[in-house]
């Protein structure tokens, strides 16, 4: 008897730092990536000097006399994420007040698969999606020379984020108490104007959560991007062709080399930048709702 | 208590029948007096995918040697085999007089890149100066090369890209290209010029699908035997460069030899490059 009990405390230690072991190699993974393109990324950044790296309007990596300048890529990734959230957010707000009060659980269920669903399709599906349909539709609509544009990124883009922002504010708006919105109706509120000035507003800081999760899903994407956005450093406009800071690190790194990789590095750290402020404020929004 | 003893056998029988495995595949007798050694290969980043089948290819048959390839450049390359630093250098351009005094280039292969259009463009032949002259900007309209009243649409590679390297110092664009579109690889080119009436670009002759059109250039249609007689003008030859004063080491030279080889050719191909007529 004791002979087992002394097995299962033995296992029971191993167990825990098996356990204890695995919960701290993500946060040596986040250190290691962190360390790595601080390391990698901050000398060309100081050999190319900040100003004229983050400012600079000219990304010239292979010319004679290179120049790096990524503002036209900064510019474009914001734009890019900007008409995404313009987009998308209404359409996945709307969609999720439609899935929470208005439709019937059957239906319900049938759009929330279709969600899933499309959270699922892998980025160059969207990608090759959007370079054989939307491409060419955007050329025939807006009569233009080529459809490959921000405004072709931003379509698809606003796709890609449509699930996330749903589904995060189905659930805020969902575990909004009941009695809210049956006092607002008791009182004679019509049910668009108890959604829009109770249940929209009570669920607000899940329905911010989505947003950012929104925002930080359409600056990291870069294959979908990659393929309708047409790649080319210029400064963004809607229909110029642009890249992203993504493409910019995707479509050059396989031939880089000296300091041109040492730049691809710097806009890799940049785009890390992004994306842990975008955390710091999901954090931020986190702890208001605590209290 | 009987299902652990199961699992166990099962797990016994698993690792007996990989063992066998392995056993099976080192037995198997490789070097009969085959030549061993590293061959080091050093230049042109366009060379890769025919640099990479070639010595793939090789290195099935002779186990023994390793072949490396170092994508630095041309010149570098050419410098590498100067320095002694590699055992054959590579580049995409033939020798300069002056580094052909103490070097020997030999042609393993050309580059045949194909322009090409959307099937719906009427436009057939171009000459090198309108190619130029439409991708650095100065002719923007599809009217002034003979085509129908349209903008005409840019389509190219990445800046790294071997390719538009070829395409830039042939036409004389270098760093002066007006791209609506820079892809990512050969195949995308074609699909977006298929999907866009108004789009030209260019592209390996192997990879050229019929969904688009190819443009003869100067009166010349791009074809194996167009490319090797030299009359098609937008080619440049993959060139491997040895020191002239300097014996290859046997393993380099047993490589040079397959490289050079008949046998290579339809590696040569299947890396997108035309073979050298023999």
């Amino acid at each position: 008897m004791s002979k087992v009990k002394k097995a299962s405390v033995v296992l029971e230690r191993a167990m825990n730092c098996i356990f204890t072991v695995c919960g701290f190699l993500t946060i040596a993974f986040v250190l290691l990536i962190t360390g790595f393109l601080v390391v990698s990324g901050l000398p060309a950044i100081k050999e190319i000097g900040i100003i004229d790296f983050l400012f600079g309007t000219t990304w010239a990596s292979t010319a004679q006399t290179p120049s790096y300048g990524i503002l036209p890529f900064i510019l474009s990734s914001i734009y890019g994420t900007c008409g995404a959230i313009i987009i998308g957010v209404p359409i996945g707000i709307m969609c999720a007040i439609f899935l929470a009060k208005m439709s019937s659980p059957r239906i319900s269920g049938v759009v929330s698969s279709a969600v899933d669903l499309l959270s699922g399709i892998p980025s160059v599906v969207y990608g090759l999606v959007g370079m054989i349909v939307i491409v060419p539709l955007v050329r025939e609509t807006f009569n233009l020379p080529d459809g490959a544009n921000l405004f072709s990124a931003i379509i698809v883009l606003t796709v890609m984020i449509l699930p996330s922002v749903i589904s995060v504010s189905e659930t805020a708006i969902r575990s909004v108490p009941r009695e809210y919105e049956e006092a607002s109706l008791a009182l004679g509120a019509t049910k668009t104007e108890t959604v829009f000035k109770v249940v929209v507003p009570a669920a607000k800081s899940g329905i911010l959560t989505s947003v950012v999760l929104g925002i930080g899903r359409a600056i990291g994407e870069a294959m979908a991007v990659m393929m309708v956005a047409g790649n080319v450093a210029n400064m963004p406009g809607l229909f110029t062709s642009v890249r992203f800071l993504t493409t910019a690190v995707a479509s050059e790194m396989s031939y880089s080399s000296g300091l041109q990789r040492e730049a691809l590095f710097s806009i890799a750290l940049v785009l890390f930048v992004f994306i842990m402020l975008i955390n710091v404020v999901l954090n931020l929004i986190a702890k208001k709702k605590e209290r | 208590m009987k299902k652990i003893i199961s699992l166990m056998v099962v797990a016994v029988l698993l690792v007996a029948a990989l063992a066998g495995c392995g056993t099976t595949n080192t037995d198997t007798p490789k070097d009969n007096g085959q030549v061993s050694g590293t061959v080091s290969t050093d230049g042109s980043t366009s060379m890769e995918k025919v640099i990479g089948f070639l010595s793939e290819a090789y290195m099935e048959e002779n186990s023994a040697v390793k072949v490396t390839y170092n994508p630095t450049g041309s010149g570098s390359g050419i410098k590498a085999v100067q320095a002694g630093s590699c055992d054959i250098g590579l580049a995409s351009r033939d020798l300069k007089p002056e580094e052909a005094t103490d070097l020997n280039g030999t042609v393993v292969a050309i580059d045949g890149i194909a322009m090409i259009v959307n099937k719906e463009n009427p436009v057939k032949d171009l000459t090198i100066e309108q190619i130029a002259a439409l991708y650095k900007g100065e002719i923007t309209n599809w009217s002034e090369v003979g085509g129908a009243d349209a903008p005409v649409v840019l389509i190219g590679r990445e800046a790294a890209s071997g390719t538009r390297d070829g395409f830039e110092s042939i036409t004389d664009t270098e760093d002066a290209c007006k791209y609506n579109q820079e892809l990512t690889s050969t195949g995308d080119v074609v699909q977006t010029v298929s999907s866009n009436p108004n789009a030209i670009g260019y592209a390996s002759l192997a990879s050229v699908k019929d969904t688009v059109k190819l443009i003869s250039v100067e009166g010349v249609t791009p074809s194996t035997e167009t490319i090797q007689n030299g009359s098609y003008k937008i080619q440049r030859n993959f060139v491997m460069v040895t020191k002239k004063n300097a014996e290859l080491s046997p393993a380099a030279k047993s490589f040079f030899e397959f490289a050079t080889s008949s046998a290579a050719d339809e590696w040569i191909i299947e890396a997108g490059a035309v073979p050298v007529k023999r």
